[in-house]
C-alpha cells in the first residue's frame, strides 16, 4: 500500500478554493486543479446518494465491469430469421428501440416503423388497418435491449427480418440487430411506404441470404479490429460509418464473390452496402450491446450499460440496478437538417444507437472523427472539448480504441453513474434525426445531450436498496 | 420562387460538412430554401422531394458540389452563392482553447496518476466525499475544510489507518510535506526537526522559529484539532508521529497541541517513549509530564522549538530580537497608575491558548472568549474588563468574513475600541506572515496603532511576529514597518506575553 509521504516532493491535487492552487503554483509546487462546485448542483439529497456510493464496494464493481468491457471479444459470428433466434418475436411480436412504451405514447417514427413492420409481415395491407390491431391489442410490444437486440431509430425488429449475430467470445454473450437501410425513407425512420417494404423485402430474399452464406464462409469476424482501425480513420462509429463499412465490405465481398449468386445480384447487394454509409452502424451497436451486457448486473456497480430512447422517452440502465429502466422524457436533438426540412419537423431523440455513446463512441469520440466536429459544433477543437468533457464522466480510457488527435489517447468509456450526477455534465450522443411524423423518414443529424433527470432517478433507487 | 444553381465539378465535400454548409446559406436574406450537396442519385431524389431538382442540377454527376437557392430575386441569390463557395474552400482553422479543466478527482487522478495527496478546501458538508475519494484512489489527504461531522472524520481515519495513508484534518490549516507547504504556512528551509501538531499558528510559530534560526524541518504535519479528542483518539498525530520516526532526514521530533484528552496524551507520550529519536512534546500550558528518556516537554512554543533545536543540532537556537530595552522602560515609566491591564487581540487561537497560560502562570487569570478558565468566559464582542484576550479567529468573527490573518478591518477596531479604555496599559498582537496570510499586515497595525495613539498616548504596543526572511512579505520589511510605527517586536508568542507582563507588572503588583 501506499508509503508514508515525508520527505517526498509531492505533486498535490487542490480540490476546493482557487487560491490554494494558486499558493501552490506560487511556492513553485506540481499542482493540479480540480475545477470544483457543489456536487449535483448542490441537492441534499443527491449528495447524501453520492456519499453513499463513494465507497471501496462501488470502486470494485465499477472495475469489474470495467474489466468485463475492457476484454470483450466481440465477433459477427453469423445470421438469422429474427424469430428463430429471439423466441420472445414469436407470432404478432415486435422489439422496438429504447425503453419500454405503449402504442399510444409512441412518437410518429415509432408508430410508423410498427405500421410498415405489420405491412412487411404481412399483418396488415395498409396503414389504417393498424388501428384495428392495436384496439384488439394483438400486437406485443417489447423492447430490443430486453430480448438482447439493438436497432437504430425506432429500432423495430419483426419476427421475420434477417438479423445478425453478435457473440462475445469472452463470456459467450449473443446481440441480434437488423440491417441498416440507409437514410432517408427508411423503415426506421418511421417510413412505411412501397419503396421501404420493397427494401426489406428484397433484403430479406436477396442480402440475407448472400450475406448468412459469406458470414458463414468466413467464419467469425473480429469486430474490435475494425472499429479500432476505422476510428483511426475519422470514423466516430455512430452518424459516421464510412471507413468502418468499406473495412467490412473489404472483408466480405471475397466470400460472397466464392458463392454461387449472380453477378447481378452481387453488383446490387456490394453497392447497396457501399452507398449506405451507416451500413455497419448496427454491427458495431450489437457489438456495443454484447460488450454492455456482459458488465451488467453487477452488484453495487454504478456503471451505466445502456442508454436509449424511443422517441418519446429517454431511458438508461446501471449495471448495479440490473434490468430496471429509468427514463426521463427524450429532448429534441440540435439538428443540422437535410433540405426541405426544418425547426418544428424533428422528432425528440430516438434509436439504441446511443450503445454506441455508452460503448465510448459517438461523440464520446468526438476528438477521432474531424467530418462529423461539422454537425457537433462548429471546429475541431470543440470536438475534442466533447471527448474531454465526456472523459470527466467516464471510468476508465481504452488505449485499444486510440484517438490520433489527442496524441493517441484511448477513448472514454465506462459512464459512471456517480460523475454524471456529481458533476451535472450530461452524455452528449450524435445522433440521427427523425421527422416528427409517421411515413416522412430523415430530417438530418444532430446531436443532443442526455436527460439527467433520468440519472436522478437512478442514483435514488440505489439509495432506496441501500 | 426563383431558383438558382451553381455546379462545381470535382469538389468532394464531406456531406456533414456540406450540411453545415446549407444551413449558413439557407439563413441568409432573401433566400428561403438552399440545397447545398454532392449530386448524388440519392442527393437528387432528396431535391426533387424538396421541389429544388432544376434542369442545371441535372448535368452534375455525385464528384460534383451542387447549389440550388429559392430566392426572393436574384441580387440576393448571388450574394448567396458566392458565400456558399467562400465558405465551401475555406479552411477552419481549429483554435486553440484552455484545456478542459477537470471536474472531479477522479478524471485529475486517472491522467495524472502521480498525484500524492489531495488538498481539500471545500465548504465542510461537501469534505468527507471528497476526502474518502482521495483515499479510495491511494492519495493522501489534507482537509482544511471545518465543520466536517465528527462521525465522518471517524470514518475516514478509521478507513485511512487501514490503507496506512495520512489523513490531516478536517480543520487542519498547516501542513509542509517534502518542502510543499500547504494551507496557511511559512517558508523554511529544510532541516532535521519534524513536526506534528493540532494547532495550525503553533505550527506556524515553531516552524519560522526554526527557520529564522537556521535551523529547518523536515516536514510539518498538521491534524487538525479534533485529532486529539477521545472520539478521535490522536489517530493521526500517531501516525504522523510514526512516519517521522521512521524518516531519515528527521532527527528530532517536535510535537504541539493544546492539552490532549487525558487517554489521547497518555498514549502519544507513552508512544514518544518508544521513538528512536528525540521527541519534545509541547502540549501548550501543560506541565503534567516529566521528561525521561528521548522525550522532553515544553511550556511555550519557544521553548518547543528552542529545545528541538538543540536536539537536533547540538547548538542553541538563536533569534533575532528587536527590543531596544532603554525605549521599552520608557514606555513602561509613561504608564499611568491606573494602567495596569492587558488586552490580547489574537488572530492565532494558539498563541490566544499560550499567552492565557503564561499568564496564568503569573497568576493573572484573563478574561477570553476563548478562555484557560472556563468562569473566565466571555463573548468574542462583549466589552472587554480587567486583563481581556480574544481570539479573533473563532468562529463568531470568520462567519461570512475572512480570518483575521487576512482581513484585519474588527481588529483595528478593536484596537482603537482598547485604547479608549483608561485601564489599559498594553495591547497586544500577533501578525503571522506566510502563505495564505495577509501581503502586508504590518501596514494594517501600524496604521491602527497611529490612530490609537491619538486617542491614547501612552498605550504600549507589543506583538509577536510569525514569519521568515523567504516568506512573500519578508519578516524584515514587516518589522521595520512595526518598529517606525513604535510597537515592541518579538520573534515568539511568549516573549510578547512575557514582556507585556514585564511592563504591567508594577502597576498590577501596586
Amino acid at each position: 500500500m501506499s508509503s508514508s509521504i515525508v520527505g517526498k516532493k509531492i505533486k498535490v491535487a487542490s480540490v476546493g478554493l482557487d487560491s490554494f492552487f494558486n499558493d501552490l503554483k506560487k511556492e513553485g509546487a506540481n499542482a493540479v486543479r480540480i475545477e470544483w462546485k457543489p456536487p449535483a448542483g448542490g441537492a441534499p439529497a443527491a449528495l447524501k446518494a453520492l456519499e453513499e456510493l463513494e465507497t471501496e464496494e462501488v470502486d470494485q464493481a465499477n472495475s469489474k465491469a470495467m474489466a468485463a468491457i475492457f476484454s470483450a471479444e466481440p465477433k459477427l459470428v453469423g445470421m438469422a430469421i429474427a424469430k428463430d433466434v429471439i423466441p420472445e418475436l414469436k407470432g404478432m411480436s415486435l422489439s422496438h428501440a429504447g425503453p419500454p412504451i405503449r402504442w399510444e405514447r409512441m412518437s410518429g417514427p415509432m408508430k410508423g416503423a410498427v405500421i410498415g413492420a405489420a405491412i412487411y409481415e404481412g399483418w396488415i395491407k395498409n396503414e389504417t388497418e393498424i388501428n384495428e390491431l392495436i384496439n384488439r391489442e394483438q400486437i406485443r410490444f417489447m423492447t430490443d435491449h430486453d430480448v438482447s437486440a439493438v436497432g437504430p431509430m425506432a429500432g423495430v425488429i419483426s419476427p421475420n427480418m434477417p438479423v445478425f449475430i453478435v457473440q462475445n467470445e469472452t463470456t459467450g454473450n449473443r446481440a441480434y440487430t437488423n440491417f441498416n437501410e440507409g437514410v432517408g425513407k427508411v423503415l426506421r425512420y418511421g417510413a412505411y411506404g412501397k419503396e421501404v417494404i420493397d427494401r426489406l423485402n428484397w433484403m430479406k430474399e436477396t442480402l440475407y441470404p448472400m450475406l448468412n452464406e459469406s458470414i458463414s464462409k468466413m467464419g467469425p469476424l473480429g469486430l474490435k479490429p475494425i472499429m479500432s482501425q476505422s476510428l483511426q480513420m475519422g470514423d466516430e462509429l455512430h452518424t459516421r460509418n464510412v471507413a468502418s463499412t468499406l473495412l467490412f465490405i473489404k472483408e466480405i465481398t471475397p466470400y460472397m464473390a466464392g458463392s454461387g449468386f449472380t453477378s447481378s445480384q452481387l453488383s446490387q447487394a456490394i453497392s447497396f452496402m457501399g452507398g449506405n454509409n451507416l451500413f455497419f452502424l448496427n454491427i458495431a451497436m450489437a457489438a456495443g450491446k454484447v460488450t454492455m451486457d456482459s458488465a451488467s448486473g453487477i452488484n453495487k456497480s454504478t456503471i451505466v450499460t445502456a442508454l436509449t430512447r424511443n422517441g418519446t422517452d429517454f431511458g438508461i440502465k446501471i449495471s448495479g440496478l440490473g434490468k430496471e429502466w429509468f427514463t426521463a422524457p427524450a429532448p429534441v436533438p440540435k439538428t443540422l437538417f437535410f433540405p426541405g426540412f426544418k425547426e418544428g419537423d424533428a422528432n425528440p431523440d430516438i434509436g439504441d444507437s446511443a450503445i454506441m455513446e455508452t460503448n465510448g463512441f459517438g461523440a464520446f469520440s468526438s476528438a477521432a472523427s474531424p467530418a462529423v466536429t461539422q454537425v457537433v459544433g462548429s471546429s475541431v477543437s470543440e470536438a475534442i472539448r466533447v471527448t474531454r468533457r465526456m472523459y470527466e464522466i467516464t471510468a476508465a480510457r481504452d488505449k485499444s480504441f486510440p484517438i490520433p488527435m489527442l496524441n493517441f489517447e484511448g477513448i472514454p468509456r465506462g459512464i459512471d453513474l456517480r460523475l454524471v450526477v456529481e458533476t451535472s455534465i450530461s452524455p452528449t450522443i450524435n445522433t440521427g434525426v427523425a421527422h416528427r411524423l409517421p411515413g416522412m423518414g430523415t430530417v438530418g443529424f444532430g446531436i443532443v445531450d442526455a436527460p439527467l433527470g433520468a440519472f436522478d432517478k437512478a442514483l435514488q433507487r440505489f439509495e432506496q436498496n441501500v | 420562387m426563383v431558383f438558382f444553381a451553381k455546379i462545381l465539378k470535382n469538389e468532394y465535400r464531406d456531406s456533414v460538412f456540406l450540411m453545415r454548409i446549407n444551413d449558413q446559406v439557407e439563413r441568409m436574406p432573401g433566400i428561403k430554401r438552399a440545397a447545398v450537396m454532392m449530386g448524388t442519385e440519392a442527393n437528387k431524389d432528396l431535391m426533387k422531394e424538396a421541389g429544388l431538382y432544376i434542369d442545371q442540377v441535372k448535368e452534375a454527376g455525385p464528384n460534383d458540389l451542387v447549389i440550388v437557392l429559392d430566392a426572393d430575386d436574384k441580387g440576393n441569390a448571388e450574394v448567396a452563392l458566392n458565400k456558399a463557395q467562400e465558405l465551401t474552400f475555406k479552411i477552419e482553422r481549429e483554435t486553440r482553447s484552455e484545456e478542459e479543466p477537470y471536474r472531479s478527482l477522479r478524471s485529475a487522478a486517472a491522467f495524472e496518476p502521480d498525484i500524492d495527496l489531495v488538498l481539500i478546501s471545500t465548504p465542510g458538508e461537501y469534505a468527507y466525499r471528497e476526502a474518502m475519494r482521495s483515499l479510495l484512489l491511494g492519495k493522501h489527504v489534507m482537509i482544511f475544510s471545518s465543520n466536517v461531522p465528527i462521525e465522518k472524520e471517524i470514518q475516514l481515519k478509521g478507513f485511512a489507518e487501514n490503507k496506512n495513508l495520512l489523513v490531516m484534518g478536517p480543520d487542519a490549516g498547516t501542513a509542509i510535506i517534502g518542502g510543499v507547504g500547504l494551507g496557511f504556512f511559512n517558508v523554511v528551509n529544510e532541516g532535521p526537526v519534524g513536526i506534528v501538531g493540532a494547532a495550525g499558528t503553533g505550527i506556524q510559530e515553531v516552524s519560522s522559529a526554526l527557520g529564522l534560526s537556521g535551523t529547518g524541518i523536515s516536514a510539518a504535519i498538521g491534524t487538525g484539532s479534533n485529532d486529539i479528542t477521545e472520539t478521535i483518539g490522536g489517530k493521526t498525530m500517531l501516525m504522523g508521529l510514526n512516519m517521522l520516526d521512521q524518516h531519515d532526514g528527521t532527527k528530532t521530533i517536535t510535537i504541539i497541541s493544546k492539552p490532549p484528552n487525558k487517554s489521547v496524551a497518555e498514549k502519544v507520550v507513552q508512544r514518544a517513549y518508544k521513538s528512536k529519536k528525540p521527541v519534545i512534546l509541547n502540549f501548550i500550558g501543560n506541565e503534567d509530564f516529566s521528561p525521561s528518556g528521548n522525550v522532553d516537554f515544553a511550556f511555550t512554543l519557544e521553548e518547543a522549538a528552542s529545545k528541538s533545536c538543540i536536539k537536533a543540532t547540538g547548538k542553541e537556537m538563536k533569534l533575532a530580537d528587536w527590543i531596544n530595552p532603554a525605549r521599552l522602560k520608557e514606555a513602561s515609566d509613561a504608564l499611568r497608575s491606573e494602567q495596569g491591564f492587558v488586552r490580547g487581540l489574537f488572530s492565532g487561537g494558539t498563541i490566544n491558548y499560550e499567552s492565557q497560560a503564561i499568564f496564568k502562570k503569573e497568576g493573572r487569570s484573563v478574561w477570553s472568549n476563548s478562555p484557560l478558565d472556563k468562569s473566565k468566559k466571555i463573548g468574542g464582542f462583549d466589552s472587554s474588563r480587567d486583563d481581556t484576550f480574544i481570539d479573533m479567529g473563532s468562529e463568531e468573527y470568520v462567519r461570512g468574513v475572512p480570518h483575521p490573518m487576512i482581513d484585519f478591518r474588527f481588529r483595528k477596531e478593536r484596537i482603537l475600541k482598547e485604547a479608549q479604555d483608561p485601564s489599559v496599559g498594553v495591547i497586544l498582537l500577533d501578525i503571522i506572515l506566510g502563505y495564505g496570510a495577509n501581503m502586508d499586515p504590518a501596514s494594517e497595525i501600524s496604521d491602527a496603532v497611529n490612530r490609537a495613539r491619538a486617542i491614547n498616548k501612552s498605550v504600549v504596543f507589543i506583538s509577536s511576529i510569525i514569519g521568515t526572511e523567504s516568506d512573500p512579505q519578508n519578516i524584515n520589511n514587516q518589522v521595520k514597518t512595526l518598529l517606525e510605527a513604535g510597537v515592541f517586536v518579538t520573534p515568539t508568542s511568549a516573549r510578547a506575553a512575557n514582556m507585556a507582563l514585564k511592563v504591567v507588572d508594577r502597576r498590577w503588583k501596586a
